[in-house]
């Protein structure tokens, strides 16, 4: 039962982060049904900017508590940034093209970004500072679950809670839902799209960095290449949740989270990788629109 | 008051309006006939920034607009109820009627004009809680218009508000409409198929077919012309 439980919540921290990651996915295809390949690599960035941040702090001897929620907020700039540019230099200029175009050009980024980071660090996995530190209170249940497990089920469930009150009351979540549902009348009504789908990529790669720096300080390294298996991982959770549904994100991630972990744990960690494709190949063919997905018509 | 020019609009090659020249003046009903295809929409796109005309004018109040992004064309008090009444099927009644009201930031005067679009649809009241997407066609209408209204129009574009209703329906919406010209002195471009009924509640109308405007009069006139009578009235 311990043994259980322990991997309950390890596929449920897992989990989550792929969640965080897919809610990126989602939330643009929504909008402009593009999936952006190059937002895996917008985690991994934040991941590297958490790492340069930490390693500043660390020789002005700030504790690591304080250190990640710097490291955080500083990824989250950055990766806005990005997220913001790749969607201004990368995608705008494509949009009401073929269909194909942004989705090349969302690989071309993908494939540009890793060779980026590699070239201007390194090709090699770098230590990530253990910025987690063991807290007392959970010295009983540290077996099943550890203190770190708990700082990323609570950060990301008070990010996603943030993103929901964001989405479902304020005006610009309005506006975002509109767009979703009606690019064009949306613009009927006076909302300035461009804007939306510029918020869009900016929310989504404040979440995925906040991912990134949170898996980076768990498992203690980052490499250019992480955002890759991330990346697909959180696009499997999307599709499996059903690509454009938000709660679907969040499912989507839980179920793989545990599929992975309990894999890991009853079978072999040799099939916890497989078996998040299996998961998609399936999904893909018993219900293509995803589990909480629908099948919208197209509108013009 | 509104005024398009000589436009000519494009869908990538094809040229789907081709000189087309409308005025509407100001408190004044204006209907656009023509069958199916002939450009209708395409017209009240154009004039909303959707798809901005290639070649041509249009003109607010003398002031041009053609060029404009749509939301800046919305400030400027054109508003459009579009074909097929788009409501947002995911968001309720409440947040498609707050919605029209999006640029809009007196609190007041929305919670006023949410009340009287409530007076003139008593059933959206009761939907107020319901989704959108589960309205009926009926219902549907009356929630876009008075989401067009929610933004206080100048001048309101209708596109064929009565198609795929039942005739009482019908009878109503048009009755709202006449209602909404007559109390705001808002200005009304009404885009139908329904010939006969649009133009027994219009002022003058354009006829249209294959992007061009083939003919103008006041509303009686077209309404006795043998050619309209023959080719939209089915007579
Ligand atoms: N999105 C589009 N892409 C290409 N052609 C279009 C599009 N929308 C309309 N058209 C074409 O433009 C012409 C006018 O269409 P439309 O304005 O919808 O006519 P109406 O509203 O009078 O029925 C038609 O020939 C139609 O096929
Ligand atoms: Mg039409």
């Amino acid at each position: 039962m311990e043994y259980f439980l322990e991997l309950f919540f390890s596929g449920l921290t897992r989990g989550s982060i792929y969640a965080l990651i897919a809610l990126g996915y989602t939330m643009v295809y929504g909008i402009i049904q593009l999936i952006n390949f190059a937002h895996g690599e917008i985690y991994m960035i934040g991941a590297f900017v958490a790492l340069i941040v930490a390693g500043v702090c660390t020789i002005y001897g700030l504790s690591g508590f304080a250190i990640l929620i710097l490291a955080a907020a500083i990824a989250a700039v950055y990766a806005a940034a990005y997220g913001y540019t790749l969607e201004k230099i990368a995608y705008r200029p494509l949009r009401g093209s073929p269909r194909l175009s942004p989705l090349i050009s969302a690989i071309g980024m993908s494939i540009f970004l890793q060779n980026y980071v590699l070239l201007a660090q390194t090709p090699d996995f770098l230590p990530f500072p253990r910025l987690i530190p063991d807290f007392a209170f959970m010295d009983d249940v540290a077996h099943i679950i550890g203190s770190p497990e708990l700082v990323i089920l609570v950060t990301t469930l008070i990010t996603m809670v943030l993103l929901t009150l964001l989405i479902k009351k304020t005006r610009v979540g309005k506006a975002m839902r509109a767009t979703q549902q009606d690019l064009n009348m949306a613009r009927l009504v006076g909302i300035n799209v461009d804007r939306v789908i510029s918020l869009t990529f900016v929310i989504g790669s404040v979440l995925a960095a906040i991912g990134g720096v949170l898996v980076a300080s768990y498992i203690g390294q980052v490499s250019f290449y992480i955002g890759f298996l991330a990346g697909i991982k959180a696009f499997t959770a999307a599709v499996l949740g059903g690509i454009g549904s938000i709660p679907g994100a969040v499912l989507g991630g839980l179920i793989i989270g545990w599929s992975e972990s309990f894999a890991a744990g009853y079978i072999s960690s040799d099939y916890e990788d497989v078996l998040t494709f299996v998961l998609l190949v399936v999904i893909l063919i018993v219900r293509p629109a995803g589990i909480l997905g629908k099948v919208r018509k197209q509108k013009v | 008051m509104l005024k398009v020019q000589n436009i000519q609009t494009y869908y990538g090659n094809i040229q789907a309006l081709n000189d087309v020249t409308i005025e509407v003046g100001e408190g004044e009903i204006v209907a656009l006939i023509g069958a199916n295809g002939a450009g209708k929409t395409t017209t009240l796109m154009s004039i909303c920034g959707i798809t901005p005309p290639r070649a041509g004018a249009i003109f607010l109040d003398g002031d041009p607009i053609h060029g404009l992004s749509p939301e800046n064309i919305v400030k400027k008090g054109i508003v459009q109820v579009p074909e097929g009444r788009r409501i947002f099927p995911d968001m309720t009644v409440l947040e498609n009627l707050e919605m029209g009201a999006f640029l809009r930031g007196n609190k007041r005067q929305i919670e006023q004009d949410l009340n009287y679009v409530m007076t003139l649809f008593p059933i959206l009241e009761k939907r107020q809680s319901q989704l959108g997407g589960t309205l009926s066609g009926g219902e549907q209408q009356m929630l876009a218009i008075s989401r067009a209204l929610m933004a206080r129009p100048r001048v309101l574009l209708l596109d064929e508000p009565s198609l795929g209703l039942a005739p009482l329906i019908i009878k109503q919406i048009f009755e709202i409409i006449r209602q909404i010209n007559k109390e705001s002195n808002t200005t009304i471009f009404l885009v139908e198929q329904n010939a006969n009924q649009a133009l027994k509640l219009a002022d003058r109308g354009y006829v249209m077919e294959n992007g061009r405007i083939t003919l103008v009069d006041s509303a009686p006139n077209l309404l006795s012309n043998v050619d309209v009578r023959k080719a939209y009235l089915g007579i």
